[in-house]
């Protein structure tokens, strides 16, 4: 059938072949709540990259996620990419035309079952080789949570340094997406990040998406990297065509201002983004805007060096508020910067229910409930 | 578990693709029968006109039947044990004799006893509080040197936990494993995880760690990277009955066969994992008629038998390395000792059980049977040999025991290649407190860095 389907998308309308995901869904479509096709909870902007950085070209989120895996395939022979339906291209075109280039035995499916898929690839690193294993949804991580908590994490340290699983990287699309409901839209990083040994990264956009990866792939230690679904398709930038990384436990302080701190990762960035005009608009108030980037290890001095500045903070993230990670940011920023805090560190994220379908409006931690909570801080 | 019907269908191809695809389908005419073409293609095949009516489901090659019957498990006998020598250690087929000389027979019988000696004195010295936990391997040598014999030391070993014996084979010191069960500073592992945990990197055996099965998939993993590699070795993965009822047993097996990986699964079946028996474990033909389910060739073995274990691991290790396919040996054997010290097996199985496999049928008095049978071993040289064994073992028992713990700053290295800002606090927090705290905590067992 792969053979045909490839043809199917080759013929089909552009139109088609643009939305094959997130907006193919009869029910969203016949959506009453949300009638307008396009809607998102937050404006895409574009970063841009110096012109030092060579030659670029138009991609969009998963366009320079193949383009990552596909420099980092060419220049590690022992590189292979693996997962459940990664060979035709996977569900969200990550991996098209990576099996034609570097062959079956380097980009092939597996059986569908996840901890399978963890244990494979922690074997593959164990040998020596690197191994980028695809998880279809975070939402499906946890079958593998075991692999990875008890073994990937913990193998370089219980070994004394002997063996370790460093070349170890497991992507997975995480975050809402509009319509996914409980199973296809979870932000799971808090799990992750009570788990000494491994790293967990989340990008912003696709120049952040290429450079993460490749450290990711690169790094000696098993890391976590979550792409933001709902970014794929929705995110374009001109990414530099290079081989570059960016490194890893560094957070960028995308915009500088000086009465509140936002921090946030993945889609948040861009919400948090419309966050800092409405507040210079509606409220004169000036914000100074954190992408985490790296959940584990984070870079606490950046948020402590800002909010020393600022006074406040606010964290804001899709998954859960119970334990999620801005618990881990507000604990530690406030015994670091106790007496700078002009008022108590404000969190506005996802409520501590399963994520809803129809309701998915109400959930998300959007920017009305940001500048709410940017209120708060500023009139405390 | 991955995705629901609907969603994936909308993931891939929306209705008017769905459309499009049957139209495309509808071009080839439908015949009366099909066979499968067996090119490599990328996913199911076109069906292509025979002459006999069969089905042609992409999910199974099979007829069709009009008599309906369900396949029953007990249908058969089990699969046999393969077995070269009797209870007495004679050669039942000589034709099955592996031919080993002295040496090796002697070195395997050596090391057998000195492993049985090891597991007594750790086993009593964890019962005077000397050690915090311990397991022994008895009844179970044969499994171990026997595998451990047929591969190539360059052949990458995941173990559980009850196989000393290979580490042993392969050249592991005694004061190595001691080492690892006191945590000393001499530790590989840098004290960091329970006795019994050992590894080594130098003699490619992997770390062993105390989640079940996890070591399955890895294996596979690390086999497949042979592949690629053409190095010409295979992995052997080494887990117990009890084990393999993990789901991650079966996504090992699975992942195996598909994936065509040089993985010899090698299954330690004693009959009971901790105080549950084989019948409340499975309810199949234990381990090994499970392989062909998923499309690997299995094996049964007395494991009991070193010389069949022998056999059998290295006809396995051909098979994976010729063509690159897992293999599944499940070893029949008896689990005479306690599970571990934490455990009193007598709550829950008779002495005279374990009495009749210690007495009736051990691996250690087969081989030894084997070896006098042709001069090789008298009871002078037994005689001699476990006293050897015994003042080797105190030795170094004492050697260890002595040794100081490593620096207490190796509690937060390993955990990234590199020490990362978090603990890096957390290593001063932890020098500052212990500064003004000396007193209250066991400094001066550990060395100084």
């Amino acid at each position: 059938m792969a053979a045909v389907r490839k043809g199917v998308f080759d013929v089909l309308p552009k139109y088609w072949r643009k939305n094959s995901f997130i907006y193919s869904l009869p029910l969203y479509r016949s959506c009453i709540v949300l009638n307008k096709r396009f809607s998102a909870h937050f404006t895409f902007v574009p970063d841009t990259v110096p012109a030092s950085d060579g030659e670029t070209s138009r991609m969009n989120l998963f366009q320079s996620i193949t383009n990552a895996l596909d420099i980092a395939l060419s220049s590690d022979t022992t590189a292979v990419v693996f997962g459940e339906d990664v060979a035709f291209g996977g569900v969200f075109r990550c991996t098209v035309g990576l099996q034609d280039k570097y062959g079956k035995d380097r980009v092939f499916n597996t059986p569908l079952c996840e901890q399978g898929i963890a244990g494979f690839g922690i074997g593959m690193a164990t040998a020596g080789a690197t191994a980028v294993a695809e998880i279809q949804f975070a939402d499906y991580i946890f079958p593998a949570f075991d692999q990875l908590v008890n073994e990937a994490a913990k193998f370089r340290y219980r070994s004394g340094g002997m063996f370790d699983c460093g070349s170890l990287t497991v992507r997975a699309p995480c975050g809402a997406v509009g319509h996914g409901a409980l199973y296809h839209s979870q932000s799971p990083e808090a799990f992750f990040t009570h788990c000494p040994g491994l790293k967990v990264v989340i990008p912003r956009g696709p120049i952040q998406a290429k450079g993460l990866l490749l450290s990711c792939i690169r790094d000696k230690n098993p890391c976590i990297f979550f792409e933001p679904k709902i970014l794929y398709r929705l995110a374009v930038e001109q990414v530099p065509l290079k081989d570059y990384e960016i490194p890893l436990g560094k957070a960028e302080v995308i915009q500088e201002g000086d009465h509140v701190t936002l921090v946030g990762w993945g889609t948040q960035v861009h919400v948090l983004k419309e966050v800092c005009q409405l507040a210079q608009d509606k409220l004169n108030v000036s914000c100074e805007l954190i992408d985490l980037v790296s959940i584990l290890p984070w870079d606490k001095d950046t948020i402590a060096k800002s909010v020393t500045k600022t006074g406040r903070l606010l964290i804001a993230h899709e998954a859960p508020l119970t334990s999620g990670f801005g618990a881990e940011i507000a604990a530690s920023i406030q015994n670091e910067c106790f007496l700078h805090l002009e008022a108590p560190i404000q969190r506005v994220t996802g409520y501590d229910t399963p994520f809803p379908h129809i309701f998915e409006p109400f959930y998300i931690p959007d920017k009305w409930r940001c500048l709410e909570a940017v209120k708060k801080l500023i009139n405390y | 578990m991955a995705i629901c019907g609907m969603f994936r269908r909308s993931l891939l191809y929306s209705r008017r693709i769905e459309r499009f695809l049957l139209k495309k389908i509808a071009i080839y005419p439908l015949p009366i029968s099909y066979r499968y073409e067996n090119t490599s293609g990328p996913a199911q095949q076109i069906p292509k006109l025979e002459e006999t009516d069969r089905p042609v489901f992409p999910g199974s090659r099979s007829r069709w039947t009009e008599k309906l019957e369900f396949i029953q498990p007990d249908t058969y006998d089990g699969i046999p044990v393969y077995r070269v020598t009797n209870r007495d250690g004679k050669i039942i087929n000589s034709s099955e004799d592996p031919q080993l000389d002295r040496e090796i027979l002697t070195k395997m019988y050596q090391g057998m006893t000195l492993l049985n000696t090891m597991d007594r004195i750790l086993y009593e010295s964890q019962r005077q509080g000397r050690i915090s936990f311990y397991m022994t391997n008895y009844g179970e040598e044969g499994t171990h040197f026997g595998s451990a014999a047929a591969l190539n030391p360059k052949d990458l070993v995941f173990g559980q936990y009850r196989e000393a014996g290979v580490l042993m084979w392969r050249g592991f010191t005694l004061d190595q494993f001691m080492n690892q069960c006191y945590g000393n500073q001499e530790d590989f592992g840098k004290g960091r995880q329970m006795p019994v945990h050992y590894g080594s990197r130098d003699l490619n055996f992997i770390t062993i760690s105390s989640p079940l099965a996890t070591q399955m998939p890895q294996a596979v993993g690390a086999a497949y990277a042979f592949k690629r590699a053409q190095n010409g070795l295979c992995v052997i993965c080494y887990f117990g009955e009890g084990a393999a009822s993990e789901g991650d047993a079966h996504a090992a097996l699975n992942f195996a066969a598909t994936l065509d990986c040089p993985v010899i699964f090698f299954c330690r079946n004693n009959g009971y994992a901790i105080s549950t028996p084989t019948n409340e474990q499975y309810r199949g033909d234990g381990i090994a008629s499970r392989g062909p389910s998923y499309g690997i060739a299995s094996i049964r073995v007395d494991g009991n038998d070193t010389l069949a274990v022998y056999n059998v691991t290295k006809a396995a290790r051909e098979l994976c390395v010729m063509e690159n396919k897992p293999v599944l040996i499940e070893a029949m054997t008896y689990r005479i000792g306690h599970h571990s010290t934490s455990d009193d097996s007598t709550a829950y199985r008779s002495v005279d059980e374990v009495r009749f496999w210690h007495q009736k049928d051990h691996p250690i008095s087969r081989l030894r049977q084997y070896m006098m049978n042709h001069g090789w071993w008298d009871d002078e040289k037994e005689k001699n040999w476990k006293e050897e064994t015994k003042k080797q073992v105190m030795q170094v028992f004492a050697r260890a025991e002595k040794r100081k713990k490593p620096p207490i700053r190796d509690m937060l290295t390993d955990v990234y290649d590199e020490m990362p800002a978090n603990l890096q606090e957390q290593i001063e927090e932890l020098e500052n407190h212990l500064q003004l705290h000396k007193d209250h905590y066991p400094v001066n067992a550990f060395i100084e860095k």
